[in-house]
Order: C-alpha cells, then structure tokens, then sequence
C-alpha cells in the first residue's frame, strides 16, 4: 500500500521523509516537482501521478504538500484519505498543520506515522488510540520534559485498539461534565447576475464537543429529522437506529468530533439571506472601471447578518482600486489580485455599498468576464434549513451533564455571478 | 562530561529552530562524508576510538547530515572538554561519538535524548546508519520511550546493517513470548519489519504461532506481517497461504480488514479461499474498521464476479422485447454502440437461457451489507461501495450511490478530483443516476481547473434534449471564464453535447461561430476546431455556415481564426462555389499583410480551388503563388514552390500531378468527438489503474460475469461434526448462517474474553450464576457488541429472508418456523450427545478443541433460541431445557446497549493462563447446567423453545429490563389463566429493590395472578417470575404497572391468538365428531400455497405448534395433520387441519365455536405456513 511520505513546503523542499517499507530515493519527487512548477497554483498539482516505477499521489493541506508513493495498485482515495487523516491528527496534535509546527516536533511528528501505518497498511488512526500512546505536546508537558528528560511517548500500551469501542479513550473523568453541539448549516449557491438562484443547497454538520465522566451512552434526537437527506456518520453512530427511528445515538469519542454531516433535501427551497446588487463596468477606453456593490438583508427568518465579507479575484489586468464603503474596510492585494471588503454586521437601516473606481494597466484589453463575488457570512442561533434539535439524553451515567446546542449558518461556496 | 551531559538537555525545539536557520545553508554539507573531511586534527581524534567504532563510521557512505551538526554545536562548543576545537563544519565525527557515548550511558533520560536526536535526523532523510552497534545495544531497554525509539531505528536501517540487526532479534524473540498481548504484537510487528532475509525462517515461525494465539490483536499483526514476509521472500507463498487461510476463518472484526489485505497482496488469485468465508465477511463488514472495510469491499467485487451471474441480464432481455419496460434510468438515451451492446449481449443471454433471473441470496447479502456504509465518514469506502453498486448491483438498484458520491464533492479537492473521475466514466453507462443532481456539478470561478475540467465532462455527459438548454445557459456563463484552458474545455464540451443531441446542433454551432470574434486566440482556435469538427459531419447541411464565416474573414483580425476558415472554405469548396473564389480573390489581395499562418492557408485554398473550379481561379492561383514565390518566410516559399509543381501541369511535373486532386481533395475522416471516459468502466472503478486509465502493477482485473454461476454451495458452512450428523443433508444451506450468528463469538469468545468485549458478558454471568451456560449468551452478546435488539431481531429477519429467496423470489417477512424442524431434529440429537460434549470440553486441554467445542456449544444453543417457539409444541418432548434460555434472550437483548459492553479494555497484564480457566471453567459450568436439566425435566419454567417478547426496554427501564414469553404451562393457582412468564434482568449499576405490579388495568371479565414480588434484584442480576393472566378468550391486552422502589413503569402484555388455548388430546375418531359438530358458521376454511420450505409434515407440524398452542391428534391419511386444543377460559374446542395437495397447495381449516378466535387463528397459521 502506502510506501513512503514526504513532506514538501511551498518552496519545494523535502523537510519530512518517512518510509514503511524499504527506503525509497527523496529523487522520486522530482516528477513531482517537474509537475508543480508546470500547474502555475498549487491546486492545479494532479493528485495523482505516475513514474516509471511508481506512482505518486499528494494532497495539498495548509501550504504544505503530503507526497506519497506507492509502488502497486491501490484506491487512490484510500491514500487521499489517509493522507488527510494525516494532517487531520497533526492538527488536532500541535493545533495547526504547518512545516513550522512539524519540524518542531519532528519527533513526535514520525513516532505518529510510525503508528499510523504499518507495512503502508493503516493501523491506528483514531485520535484517541494515538493519543494513549504518543501524548500531544502541551506547555507544562515541554518544560517537564525538558527538565525531566521525558519524552511524549506514552507509557502506556495501546489498549484502546483492542477495544471495540476504539473511539472512545477508557476512563475519562470530568468534573464538569458537558455535552455541546453545534449545528453548524453552510450554505452553497450560485447566484446569477440577476440575483436569482442558479444553484443552492444546505450542507450542515453537527459538531460535538462532549466532556463526560466514564461511558456515556448519548441520544440526540430532532424534532424534524425529515429535512434529513444525505447523511453521514462518525462511526461511532450506530446506524441501524438511525434508520427505524431517526435518533442518533451514540456513545460518543472524547471531546471534538464531527458527529455527523447532512444535506439538506433538495425539496426544500434554500433560503438566500442576503441580496446583493452590483455593477462592476471595464471601459474600452481609459484603461479604469467602475465598481459599485450594495448588500442587502433578504431571507435571514429575522436574525441578524454578521461577519459579512466579500472576496473578488479581480481580473490580472486591475493595478489599482480606488473605493470607498460606507460600512467596514477594503483590501486590495496587488499580487494576487484579490479585492476584500470585510464589512462585519449587516444594518437593514443603512445597507453597506461599496463604490469607486478601478484602475487597468495601460493599454490592455478590457477583461471580458467581471469577477464573481464570493460572499462570506455568519447568522447566530439560526439553522437555515429549519432544523432543530428536540432532546439529549444520556443513559448508561448517573450524574446529570450540562447540555448545550448552538446553531449557525453560514455561507459555504457562496458566490454572485456578475 | 557532566556539563555536557546537563547540555544536552537543552530541548529539541531550541535546537530546530537553530537548525531550521541553518540547514539551508550548509545543505551541501551533506553529500560529502565526515570521514572525507580534510582535516587532519580529526584524525589524531579517530584514533581514540575503538577500531570497531571507526569502521561503523567509516562505513557511513554519506554522512550525517548538515542539519544535524548545528543540533551539536552548542554542547560541543561549551563542552570543550570533549577534545573538539575544531569549526562547526568538522565536528560530525565527533557528533556520532557523542551520540554513542549518550547511548552507553547508564542514564535513561540521556539515552533518549540521544535517540531522539537520532530519530530526527532519520526524519530529515540524514544517514544515521553508523551508529548502528551503538543504537542496537539497547534494544532491550527497560525504558519504553527509548525502546520505542529504537525500534524506529532498527527498522529503518537493519536492511543495510543485517549481521548487527540480528543481535536483536533474540529480544524479540523473548517479546512474542510475553504472556502481555501489546507486548507480543509489538514484538511481532518490530520483528517482521526487520528485511533480513536471515530470519525469514524464524518470521514464519513467528507468524504461525501468532496466527494461533488467543487474542485477536496479535493475529492482526499477523496478518499484518505476512505481507512482509512475502515482499522480502516470495518463496514462502505456499507456507503463508496456509496461514492466510487459517486466519481468514477468523471471526473477530480486528483480524478480517488485515487479512483480506494480506490476501490480496499475496494470493488474490486464490478466490476460492474466500468461498468459506464470504457470508462472514459479508456480515462482519459494518464493524470492521474503515480502511479494512475498503480492502474486503474491492476483494468482494472481485469475487462476486467471478461467482454470480450478471443481475442485469433480464434486463437486457426485456429491453429488448419492449420499449415499454425500459428501465427509469433512461437506457434508451445511451449512446447507440452500448445500445448495440446492449442487444447483443441480450441475444447471448437469450439464447443462452431463457429463463427468469434469480438473484443468488448471497449477491443480494453482500449489496445489503454495504450500502449502509455508503453513508460512512470515509471517502474511501464510500467509494468503494459504489464501485460494487456500479458493478455488482442491478441496474434499479445503483441509483443509491449517486447522492453519496455528490456528497463527497463537498471534500477536498483532491477527493472531488478522484470521485469526478469515476462519477465521470459512470455517467457514460447510467445517466440517468445523477441527472438529479445535474445542479451539483456546477461550476464555481474559484474551482481548480482540473476539478472544472472534469465537472464539464460530468456536466457533457448528462446532458440530453430535457436538460441541453439549461446546460448550454451554463456553459454560456463558463466561456467568459478568465480560466482560458476550462474555456477551451468548454468550447470542445459545447462540441460534444452538439454531436450528441442533433437538436441543439444549430444552436450551437451559432454559438461557436460568435465565439470565433472573441479576442482570445486560443478561444477562437478552439471554437474553429470544433466547428469544423462539427461541419465535417454534414457539411451539406451547413453551407450556410460556411458562408457565413466566409463572410466573418471580413470581420475577424484573429490570424487562426482566419486559417481555419481558410482551411474549412477550401475544404468545402464544393459547397459554397460562388464564394470561395470570392473569398480567395479577397485574400489575394490582402496577401502580404496577412499572417504567416493565413498566407500558408490561403495557398492552400487556391490549390484546392484551382483543383476544383480551375476555370475560375486559375489566374488568381497563379497570383497568389507567385506572391509567396518572394515572400519573406521560407517555408511560405517552399510551400508555394511545391504547391505549383504539384498542381499546375508542366511538362517537367511528375507522376505525383496526376494524384494532385486526391493529394488535396481527399476526404479527410470526421473526428470522433466521444468522452475521454468512455471504456473506462472495464477497469474496476475506484482503482489506481481507471485512474491512470492504464493498468497499475499489481492491479487485478475485474472478471466478467460468468455465462452459469458456479456452485453457490461452495460458500456453506461445514457446521462441526456431530451436530452435523443429526440433520437432514439437503438443509444445508440453513445450517450455514448458524455458525455464523453465534459465530463472532463461537470461536473468539473464548479467547476474547481475556480482553474487553465480552468480559462484561462472563462477568455477568458469573454473577447470575445458577445453572447458565456460559458459552451461548455470550457469544450471542459479543457478536452485536454495541448495536441494539432491533438490530439483532433484523438480522436474523434479513437471514430468513434471504433463505427463502432461494426458492421464492419475492421478499418475505420472518418466521422462524421453518428452521425449526431441522433444529428440532438436531436439538434432540444434541441432548443425547450433551454428556458427550460435556466429557469433551472437559477433557481437551489444548486451545484448539477447545474452542471448538465451545464454538459446537454455542451454536447449539443458538438452534435453542431458534426453535424455543416450536418446541413447546412437539408433544412427545418433556419440556426441558428451562431457564437458561430465557437468560439467554435477556442477555442477548442487554448487550445491546449494554453499557457495559464498553467498558476500558481490560488491564494488558491479563495472561493467557486466566483465559484457559475462564473458559474451561465456562465449559464446566455449560455441561453441568445441561446435564442438570435433563435429569430434571420438571423445572418450573419450560420455555425454551418460545417467543420472548419485550415488555420494558433497558433504556425506558431505566437499567431494568424485562421479557416476557407464553410459558405454555397449565398455570397452577388457576387453570382459566395463561401462564406468562417474565425475566427480569437489572443491567444498572445499582440495586433494585421491591419489584411488583400494580395498578392493573384489564377489560371486564380479565383477571390477574401478580407474580410474588421480588425483593431484591442486585446490579447485574436477573430473575424469573410466573404470572397468570385470564384473558377471557380475547386478544385485549392486561395495562399493569410495573413498580420498583423507586419508579413505576407502565406495561402491557397481548397475547396472539395461538396462546390463548391449551393442548388437549383427541383420538382421530374424536376428532371427526367434535369436527362433525362444529360446522356452517363455526368452520373457516382457506386455501393456500404452502412455503416451499413446508411442504412435508414435519415442517407443518412446526409450524402451526409455533403459531399455537395445539397437539397433534394422529392421523391415517398422510395428506392431512390434526390439531386441537381448548381455549383457556372457555374450553371451546379449537380443531385444526391442514391437508396438503399437489404442488404445495393445500387447504386449512379451522373449527372453533368462539368464530372471533378461529378468524384470527386461521390467519396466523396462513401466515405460518406460507412464509
């Protein structure tokens, strides 16, 4: 299966190797690198490639590029995901996914994929196994350690494997027992110049943070679980139940985790919360344009539009812009040709626009397609699509826990076609 | 040395950062050896060391690297005392010594913080391998950290240093001893990672005895480590085959993901080993971890080709009769060759049989146990559900994966990349399945190109006359893209969907013809390709297209633009013969201020005029050429001087003139406009190689259907052999499932129950102590592990269902009912064979046996389960085997949820000794209750073989959970009551007191009998009480309240039909007259067609003692079986017969003078006996 993993910065540097079978030349990579330099962006790098003898298949997270060779047949999303279940734990180890944080713990860095695969096959990769064996660093861990000569890895052994429960650590206690859900629905859409919608869905997850004593066993219920279209699960979900009487329940890992995602069914109609209207004109003639966006509340069930943002990769040929906004601030980045205007709440009384000229270089062309807007917002305590949570209960503990749920919407792909 | 020592302390963040500064710059540093430097005061250094030091040094090949010297510096420069006053850049020799001297120290903290050095350099791709010796020394370190460290180390570079790798291998060798779980498979996992071809023979030692061992964890590494064995020597194929079959019959969820995956790096071609082992696979799957879940899903494709007949046959064939039953996913709209495809294959399946497709049950087992992971977290195994769907599933039926693969267009990109791909080559064979969600596959600006790039093939290939304009409107919006290679994409796109879909040809190509102003050269290069594609279909057809873009030369300043209408006039001359010489006169004219490009092509243009309409442009062909004669460009020349030779006539020119007009004018082929996906399919979707579109190494093919399916028996089950000997042979097919319920349990329980799972299970057991047999429950408990009851009563459903889709195709709901003859047969067997199996389990000693008795145990006693419905009912026998069963049922339903099913593994210092006597204790325990209930068949509470109800949940219960079942006994205190019998089972962690009922709410004329109340049911406990309940002849349920010392529950208890009478017994003359008498309104007869699995007596009997609480009254004809029982209350005469005619048909009846009750009767033993 998986034969090796290097890790790559942006610059092309190897700063990370690790092989599960015999060693593999770092030379491999320069098919890889000859691939990079020809996709001008990152994103463009195929996920998979193919050498003479091997073939290579990265993923591109947080600036930094998981390069993994096999040598024979494999599902390339079993790498894929795998790879992402990476930098999933590297994250949730060091609290970011960077080439900084991974060669400070350079250690720590390899004990992991030591224990995440064996022979290229995955072995542990639940969070909790691992952190039974190899303990993520924290401030009081590092000085002891380096007072104490200690190391990150755990003492113990690996029970947690052998549990049929794999997600859950053993013995957890609390003093404060809790149990909070997020529903957190992202709204996808392609609005048209017009303002009507091409294309729009909900995609929501709810995520869970859940510090309870022993093993609590946890039913979540919703009072409309029909909105319910496309569902997936933590494994720890037992799914069966799912099905004759749509709760979900579980007895849930330790502490965040995604307990589920869900679409919304498409029956429904989405509601957009926001309208925007906006005129973005090149001129043939004087090498400038004008670009004017007004934002408006439109269906948000009352609730009030915050952390509105738009982001518009303006064509290359824009040196300059020169705007003013009634409400928040602007940024135009000169490299890489991104216009921002983070405008924050969204007042119904005095709706924000954004208004001003751009300046072209001299002597192009006009750009033949306006920009898309990509919209960012938040609306507190609202699902969009509706749903809501009826009731938690715990069985299998006696003590009572504190119970909390929070929705969220938010704008996922979000973008106005001008 | 102790400064340095305290120095070396210094954290190893500090250190990075330090070298994170430098590495860059000394990053040539490491290509040169330490060794090589050129500096003479390390010299005099070496020769300090021990010689066999300096030859691990020197031996380093390249060195260590230059990153890792900064790590040192600070130590070495303080510490000057270690003898270095050379600069930074000569001190690597001197690092590895310290490194060493680190390493003999006596101090753990020292030593590890050597090896972490160690390990960071290794990391960093820097050579570590001359410290080696140094390194290998403390292989058997009692600190855990450092061994851990170490083993890194070892593994990495014992392949270049073999000799010194195998001083190590003793410690391992101890390590698989280790009576600790972790430690042995540790031991075996270091061990096998070792690539010394030296040990192979000790790997394989190693590998068998863990193969055996009793816990599963360490046969996971087992099956983990035969793959290595094998990469390091394939000569050991036929030894590691034996173990993968050996593991494969393995039961637990831990071990089956391994070893399929061992399977299909060693011997996939071995397909016949999975026969025996697909049902459980198939069962297991769900809990199997994911990535395991994705190995056994892709070797489950593989295998289901190879052995079951292509679901999709019928299909064909009706396609073919009529347009009529052409399926919802829109076959009529694919593409003509899979038409053609299609009838062809239709005509071999024609011929080849006509008759009706049978889905093989364990085709249809598989398709079921995967789609729930369709909604797994994992993309990998959703994809690999899918594929199988793609593959396996009838055509209906493949739908369901669409929404999961949409689903995972919400990834990242790197996902949504591979899942296009095969989403894509999808599209190309069922359409139909994501037209739905044409919208998803829409296009965002902030895409990456290669995922817009195959959002536009998926977007192409769903396209057809409904859908074309709202796609088309799409495409509009992505040809003003900035992104010009997706607008090039989208251009050739707009080409397909208008070869595709003859309507929108005009629409399109009007659209293209526009795009060729557009100011974008590789815009209008493409749009003038696919127009020209697109003409060169029916170029008759669009001469007016033609001359409309002859007309554009006017307009479009686009150099290839202009050669390519150049080229397409030329080529159609003959189409738009006023023009062309028209256009050729204009271009003369503007000759030498056009592009190289035009100019090439508007010599071409005039050759194939001049060739055509000679007459007409000859003086204008003469012009042109004579113009590119001094033209600046050579090759314009050249092409002008060859042009002229070859078409105009002179007495110099050669043969070639005469083929001047097929030279030019030859029909040049159409170009093929068809997705770059179509054929894919033929690699198994999912896979590397469909990916590459090219066959990866290691890639197994996916077979095609075979014409008959093989033999589906190879799949049975042997059930061990003396159960095996009491049934019927031609059952069989039954008796596979069996093991397989109890099965995760049957032969892992034991074993297992040195680890977590079902250590609750035995505790528990233990504490109810009485007579229960250990080894049922609990492998019935350990097998649902955390899924609850329904899930449980589903399964075996599902099971039932599946058994009796063999013979009828349609889906039947349950009855147990037909299991229970044969299990009757055997369970009478088993009796007799008790003591035997007892003395058994007692005598062998060795785990093998032992497990296997344990494992015939266990499945005995699940065949009780089964049959306790029925067995009340075969009058001949006493009813024996009481409680047990009832604890069974309730333990079975706790493990449901059972909390403590959960509970933290177990400490790993549990030695295999405590399992030995754990199990044969449970052995012991198991043949003493048995024998015990024979010798005393008059126990209080015959039960075993009926159905248990539930009457409070464990959750609503609160901890307390109780069943119920129709004891069938005469309820002593008053004989007009119906003896019900309860179980109660307190599964919380505290007590409870005072269990008794109250409040009891019952229609007129019912009466209770409270059961005594039970004082005292401990946490853990479980208790069995009698209530009677006279029900007056109805089936109106008793509303009591069930009360603890703490809570009240309210319940109801309604009893079916079949339990409300009791046995009596009738000669047959009896019977004629009392029948005699009951006739007219008091008689209900029906006809029906009997199950196919009930077609003789036996079965029948079964199956109506199941229903009700009848005896059988003997009988002289064989067509017909008797029945007859008095109601309880009443002790009105229920008389039942039965007579079976030709070909399963056969007719019921049912005197009864209470009609209500004979109605309901008749129709409980309809449904008994037809399904």
């Amino acid at each position: 299966m998986i034969h090796s993993l290097f890790l790559i910065n942006h610059s092309g540097d190897i700063f990370l190797e690790k092989h599960w079978k015999s060693v593999i030349s770092r030379s491999v990579c320069d098919y890889f690198f000859e691939v990079k330099e020809k996709a001008v962006d990152p994103e463009n790098v195929p996920p998979v490639l193919q050498t003479p003898h091997h073939y290579l298949i990265s993923i591109y997270r947080g600036k930094l590029f998981f390069l993994s060779v096999v040598q024979t047949e494999v599902p390339p999303l079993f790498v894929i995901e795998f790879l992402h279940r990476v930098a999933d734990t590297f994250q949730d180890y060091f609290g970011e996914c960077s080439e900084g944080v991974i060669k400070d713990n350079l250690v720590t860095v390899y004990e992991l994929l030591e224990e995440m695969l064996d022979n290229g096959f995955p072995l542990a990769t639940e969070s909790n196994v691992l952190k039974e064996m190899i303990r993520p660093p924290n401030i009081l861990r590092s000085v002891v350690n380096t007072l104490t000569g200690g190391s990150n890895v755990g003492d113990t052994l690996p029970t947690g494997q052998l549990s049929n429960v794999p997600w859950r650590r053993a013995g957890v206690k609390y003093t404060n027992n809790e149990a909070y859900f997020d529903i957190i629905e992202e709204i996808d859409a392609i609005l048209d110049k017009s303002g009507t919608t091409v294309f729009a869905e909900i995609q929501g997850v709810v995520e869970a943070c859940v510090r309870l004593t022993g093993m609590p066993d946890l039913t979540l219920s919703f009072m409309n679980p029909r909105l319910l279209d496309d569902v997936s699960f933590h494994p720890c979900v037992r799914f069966k139940r799912w099905e004759s009487e749509r709760v979900l329940s579980f007895i849930p890992p330790d502490g965040n985790f995604t307990l589920m995602t869900y679409h919304v069914s498409s029956q429904n109609l989405v509601a957009i919360p926001v309208y925007v209207k906006q005129s973005i004109n090149f001129f043939e003639t004087g090498s400038c344009g004008r670009l004017e966006i007004t934002i408006g509340p439109k269906q948000n069930m009352g609730k009030t539009v915050e952390g509105l943002m738009v982001t518009i990769h303006m064509p290359k040929v824009v040196l300059s812009a020169n705007l003013t906004a009634t409400q928040g601030n602007y940024t135009y980045d000169l490299t890489t040709k991104v216009l921002v205007w983070d405008i924050g709440k969204l007042n119904p009384q005095k709706l924000p626009n954004l208004r001003g000229s751009l300046s072209m270089q001299a002597g192009a062309p006009k750009p033949e397609e306006n920009p898309s807007l990509n919209i960012d917002l938040k609306i507190q305590q609202l699902a969009i699509s509706g749903l809501k949570v009826s009731r938690l209960d715990m069985y299998g503990e006696k003590y009572k826990p504190f119970k909390g749920v929070k929705y969220l919407t938010k704008a996922g792909k979000f973008q106005v076609r001008t | 040395m102790t400064t340095m020592q305290k120095l070396l302390q210094l954290p190893v963040n500090a250190v990075n950062i330090v070298k994170t500064v430098q590495s860059q710059v000394q990053g040539q540093e490491e290509d040169k050896s330490p060794v090589l430097t050129p500096d003479s005061g390390q010299h005099s250094w070496y020769n300090a060391l021990q010689p066999d030091e300096l030859r691990h040094l020197r031996s380093g090949g390249t060195g260590g690297g230059g990153g890792g010297d900064q790590e040192e510096r600070a130590p070495l420069e303080e510490g000057g005392g270690g003898g270095s006053s050379g600069g930074t850049f000569q001190t690597q020799p001197l690092r590895h010594d310290d490194l060493k001297e680190m390493l003999d120290s006596n101090k753990d903290s020292l030593k590890l913080e050597a090896m972490k050095r160690i390990v960071a350099m290794i990391a960093r791709g820097k050579n570590a391998s001359d410290l080696f010796p140094a390194v290998v020394k403390n292989v058997a370190c009692k600190n855990i950290e450092v061994k851990k460290l170490v083993y890194v180390y070892l593994v990495r570079y014992a392949e270049e240093q073999q000799d010194l790798a195998l001083l190590s291998i003793s410690t391992f060798q101890r390590g698989l001893k280790d009576p600790n779980q972790l430690i042995r498979a540790s031991a075996l996992r270091v061990l096998s990672s070792i690539r010394v071809t030296i040990i192979v023979p000790i790997m394989m030692l190693a590998i068998k005895e863990a193969a055996s061992d009793m816990s599963p964890y360490v046969r996971k590494t087992a099956a983990h480590a035969i793959p290595k064995l094998y990469s390091l020597d394939p000569e050991q194929k036929d030894q590691l085959i034996e173990v993968i079959e050996k593991l494969l019959a393995d039961k637990t969820t831990l071990v089956a993901g391994s070893v399929v995956m061992a399977f299909e790096e060693v011997c996939p071609e071995r397909i016949d080993l999975i026969h025996k082992n697909y049902r459980k696979l198939c069962n297991l799957l769900i809990d199997v971890e994911e990535w395991g879940q994705v190995v056994i899903i892709n070797m489950l494709t593989r295998y289901a080709r190879t052995q079951f007949l292509n679901p999709n046959i019928n299909e064909s064939l009706l396609e073919e009769g009529g347009g009529g039953e052409k399926t919802f996913y829109g076959s009529d709209e694919d593409e003509d060759e899979d038409e053609e495809e299609k009838e062809k294959k239709a005509e071999v399946a024609a011929m080849a049989k006509r008759k009706p497709y049978v889905m093989d049950p364990d085709h249809r087992l598989l398709l079921r146990n995967t789609k729930p992971l369709l909604q797994s977290r994992n993309a990998a195994v959703v994809m690999a559900v899918a594929q199988l769907y793609f593959h396996l599933a009838p055509k209906a039926e493949v739908g369901v994966i669409a929404k999961a693969l949409v689903r995972l267009l919400r990834s990242h990109s790197e996902v949504q990349y591979v899942v296009l791909q095969n989403v894509a080559t999808m599209t190309i064979k069922r359409r139909g399945m994501f037209e739905p969600y044409l919208k998803s596959f829409y296009i965002r600006s902030t895409d990456p190109t290669q995922i817009k790039v195959l959002k536009l093939e998926v977007l192409t290939n769903l396209a057809n006359e409904t859908n074309i304009s709202t796609i088309l409107r799409e495409f509009q919006t992505y040809i003003r893209s900035m992104d010009k290679d997706f607008v090039a994409a989208t251009i050739q796109a707009i080409g397909r969907c208008a070869t595709n879909i003859g309507e929108v040809r005009d629409t399109c190509l009007n659209g293209l013809v526009q795009l060729l102003s557009n100011r974008d050269e590789l815009v209008v290069a493409e749009s003038v390709v696919v127009i020209k594609k697109l003409l060169q279909m029916q170029p008759e057809k669009h001469s007016d297209i033609i001359k409309h873009m002859a007309k554009l030369t006017d307009n479009i300043q686009v150099p290839m633009a202009r050669a390519s209408i150049l080229w397409l006039i030329g080529e159609y001359c003959e189409h738009v013969p006023k023009i062309a010489p028209d256009v050729l006169r204009k271009m003369a004219k503007s000759f030498t201020n056009e592009e190289d490009i035009v100019k090439l092509q508007i010599i071409n243009l005039a050759a194939k005029l001049y060739l055509t309409n000679s007459k007409q442009t000859k003086l204008l062909t003469q012009y042109v050429l004579n113009l590119a004669k001094y033209d600046q460009n050579y090759d314009i020349r050249d092409r002008a001087r060859f042009i002229r030779q070859l078409i105009v006539p002179t007495e110099k020119s050669g043969a070639l003139s005469k083929y001047a007009k097929k030279l030019f004018l030859a029909l040049k082929p159409a170009p093929v406009l068809e997705s770059p996906f179509k054929d894919r399919d033929h690699f198994q979707l999912g896979s590397l190689s469909h990916l590459l579109n090219a066959k990866a190494g290691g890639y197994q093919e996916l077979p095609d259907w075979p014409e008959a399916a093989p033999d589906p028996s190879v799949r049975n089950v042997e059930v061990p052999e003396w159960t095996k000997c009491s049934s019927r042979e031609k059952r069989k097919e039954k008796k596979v499932e069996k093991p397989f319920y109890s099965d995760s349990e049957g032969e892992s329980g034991p074993t297992e129950s040195a680890d977590s799972e079902s250590d609750s299970a035995s505790g528990s057991e233990s504490g109810s102590g009485s007579e229960e047999s250990g080894s049922g429950s609990e492998s019935e408990e350990s097998e649902e592990g955390s899924e609850s009851e329904e899930e449980e009563e589903e399964e075996e459903e599902e099971k039932d269902k599946k058994k009796k889709k063999k013979e009828l195709k349609k889906p039947v709901p349950e009855t147990e009912s037909e299991q229970s003859s044969e299990e009757e047969d055997r369970k009478i067997e088993r009796k007799s064979k008790q003591r035997k199996s007892d003395s058994e389990s007692e005598s062998d000693e060795d785990e093998e046996s032992e497990s296997e008795s344990s494992q015939s145990e266990s499945e005995d006693s699940e065949s009780e389960v089964e049959v306790k419905k029925k067995k009340k009912t075969a009058e001949t026998k006493p009813p024996s085997k009481p409680v047990k069963k009832e604890t069974k049922k309730e333990k079975k339903e706790m493990s449901l949820l059972d909390l403590d099913d959960f509970e933290p593994a177990p400490s790993p210092q549990v030695t295999p000794v405590n399992t030995f006597l754990s199990n044969s204790l449970v052995t012991d325990l198991e043949g003493l209750s048995l024998s015990d209930s024979v010798l005393s068949p008059a126990t209080i509470a015959p039960s075993s073989a009926l159905k248990n109800y539930e009457l409070l949940h464990r959750i609503t219960g609160e901890g307390l959970s109780v069943e119920y079942c129709f004891s069938r006994q005469p309820f002593s205190p008053d004989a007009n009551m119906v003896a019900v019998q309860m179980q109660f089972t307190n599964s919380a962690t505290s007590d409870t007191k005072n269990l008794h009922m109250e409040d009891v709410k019952l229609q007129s004329g019912m009466r209770v009998k409270e059961f005594p109340e039970i004082e005292l049911l401990s946490a853990g406990e479980t208790a069995t009480a009698v209530m009677g309940i006279d029900f007056c002849d109805s089936t109106q349920a008793a509303n009591f309240q069930l009360c603890t010392h703490t809570r009240k529950f309210f319940v109801s208890i309604q009893p079916p039909v079949g339990e409300l009478m009791r046995p009596i017994f009738l000669t047959e003359n009896e019977f004629k007259k009392e029948q005699g008498q009951l006739m007219g309104m008091n008689e209900i007869t029906e006809k029906l067609t009997l199950d196919a699995k009930c077609r003789n007596e036996h079965a029948i009997v079964q199956r109506v003692t199941a229903a009700a609480n009848l005896s059988r009254v003997p009988c002289g004809s064989d067509k017909e079986c008797r029945f007859a029982g008095r109601t309880v209350t009443s002790s009105s005469l229920v008389l039942v017969t039965v007579a079976t005619k030709e070909e399963g048909a056969a007719q019921l009846t049912v005197n009864c003078e209470k009609m209500v009750i004979g109605t309901m009767l008749v129709k409980d033993i309809l449904l008994a006996l037809t399904q």
